[in-house]
């Protein structure tokens, strides 16, 4: 069944307009390593020239931010959600 | 001759790799999710500002309306901003300042909040890019101020907040007209799914897709320190930090000021102020690094418990390059300072308010701050929408019957105590 990633509108370019596509791996480097073969571009968008979540991108698994989690070491299996969204927002 | 409808915005630019993108509800860079900034044309502002046309103005926010990202006459917040810059006598005596001043947002209109200011620069973008639905994620004073700017602009309003709020926020969202709808999680799972929201149902969310506008607004309380100290600007100005708004953009209102010409300096050390149990920027000033690791909230001052705070690597920048520094304070502290606040100077700040007056207290006690300095000290936010952080600390009123010698014998008895009815001798 793979993994399910929402995609935030400044990434669609990549996915053809889809706002949720699948991936597989079984961390969260994994994944986007896939997603970047299924979708060519979309891996240094995600991260630095050292391999790292780039400043402002956050990564929820399941809906808990990876950075509570393992960051990119952080187990996924299959069924799970992943959602990638721009860091800039809020204010209370 | 300038017309009404002249604006000196250019475009939106990425902060982080200086992609520039059309003025439109836009707020993350495509080619690297670096936050949008808007960029005026400074020199043709220049040309255009004087402080004699400013201080002709009514005494509102829009007085700065050239350093605003908005185009023509302003139809929100019309009495919104312009707060006293109180002179605060007896709190300097107690804190052995010389020139201490409260900036008192307590009193903004209509909502009580320094929100008031950046909703009213959101909303008015919200009506010229024809938005129908204004939203937010919020606890409280930015959901009442979107709720009321809303109200008034004849705009549809949604709020989102986490489950579990005070009845008191609901009422006071609901109230204007507001739809509520509260959310299994906390803030910052709030904020999350409002990104997603923002993103497929294009609803104008104030601090998400607005944000690049929203910021703006948090500049007039710069100018207006500024202008309420004869166009100068103080040595120290200690500011709550949440999700990072107010302080960066306090510290580029100063820059821009000294740009268009109308203070001659614009140096002044820009403090952070955090409550300890929800401090990652703090943390990552401390330690000095440009990292900041997100953190789980866990305070009585809950309008800054914001723990993955979007702003906080300009925070740390703005910080750093005015030679300030940052402190948190504790929930008793927090508490003390409220107190203080209040029983000096007639002010009730809500905690975030108490924090920042805390934090001022240990940069004097650390002696980054000098007696003799000009000291402004940020309050947010009012205390009266917050009462159930200080109620249960203060003493409870006397109760007696409406008779005169009943009230003699309650005199008697405080009498030589240490709360006296006459006042201590």
């Amino acid at each position: 069944m793979g993994i399910k990633v929402r995609v935030p509108t400044p990434l669609r370019r990549f996915t053809g307009g889809n706002d949720e596509v699948a991936a597989e791996g079984d961390s969260i480097k994994a994944v986007i390593q896939d997603l970047d073969r299924r979708h060519p571009g979309i891996g240094e968008r995600l991260l630095d020239e050292k391999g790292e979540l780039r400043r402002f991108v956050n990564v929820y698994l399941n809906g808990d931010d990876i950075r509570f989690l393992s960051a990119l070491d952080s187990k996924v299996k299959d069924g799970d959600d992943i959602s990638i969204v721009p860091a800039i927002a809020g204010g209370r | 001759m300038r017309t009404q409808e002249e604006t000196f915005v250019t475009d939106l630019k990425c902060r982080e790799c200086g992609q520039t993108y059309p003025l439109s509800p836009l707020h993350v860079c495509e080619m690297c999710f670096g936050p949008l900034e808007v960029i005026y044309d400074y020199a043709r502002m220049r040309r255009a500002v004087s402080r004699s046309l400013i201080e002709a103005r009514p005494r509102n926010l829009w007085r700065y309306r050239e350093l605003l990202p908005v185009a023509g006459e302003p139809q929100v917040g019309p009495h919104s901003g312009f707060t006293p810059l109180v002179k605060a006598a007896r709190l300097g005596a107690e804190l052995g300042l010389k020139e201490l001043y409260i900036k008192d947002d307590t009193v903004n209109h209509p909502t009580l909040s320094y929100k008031d200011r950046v909703v009213s620069v959101a909303i008015s973008k919200a009506r010229e890019f024809g938005f129908k639905t204004v939203s937010c994620a919020s606890t409280g004073n930015l959901a009442t101020a979107v709720a009321a700017h809303a109200a008034r602009a004849g705009l549809n309003c949604v709020i989102f907040m986490p489950e579990g709020v005070e009845a008191g926020k609901i009422v006071g969202s609901t109230l204007y007209g507001a739809s509520v709808i509260t959310i299994r999680g906390n803030y910052d799972d709030v904020n999350r799914l409002c990104s997603e929201i923002a993103d497929k149902y294009g609803w104008a969310f104030v601090n998400i897709n607005l944000r690049p506008y929203y910021t703006e607004g948090a500049k007039t309380y710069g100018f207006e320190v500024a202008e309420q100290l004869g166009w100068r600007l103080p040595d120290h100005i200690v500011i709550p930090t949440a999700g990072g708004t107010i302080l960066p953009k306090v510290a580029k209102a100063f820059k821009e000021l000294k740009e268009v010409g109308l203070i001659d300096d614009s140096a002044c050390k820009v403090h952070s102020a955090q409550a300890a149990g929800s401090a990652p920027v703090i943390n990552a000033l401390h330690k000095g690094t440009d990292l900041i690791t997100p953190v789980k909230p866990d305070t009585i001052a809950k309008s800054i418990a914001i723990g993955n705070p979007a702003d906080g690597f300009y925070v740390l920048r703005a910080v750093r390059e005015s030679g300030g520094w940052g402190e948190v304070a504790s929930d008793p502290e927090i508490i003390e300072a409220i107190n203080l606040l209040a029983r000096c100077e007639g002010i009730f700040a809500e905690p975030a308010g108490g924090t920042t007056l805390a934090v001022a207290m240990k940069l004097v006690a650390q002696r980054r701050i000098d007696p003799h300095e000009t000291v402004v000290v940020a309050v947010t936010g009012n205390g009266y929408k917050t009462l159930e952080a200080v109620a249960q600390g203060l003493p409870q009123p006397y109760v007696i019957e409406a008779r005169l010698k009943d009230f003699d014998a309650l005199f008697e008895r405080l009498n030589g105590t240490a709360r006296p009815l006459a006042g201590a001798a």
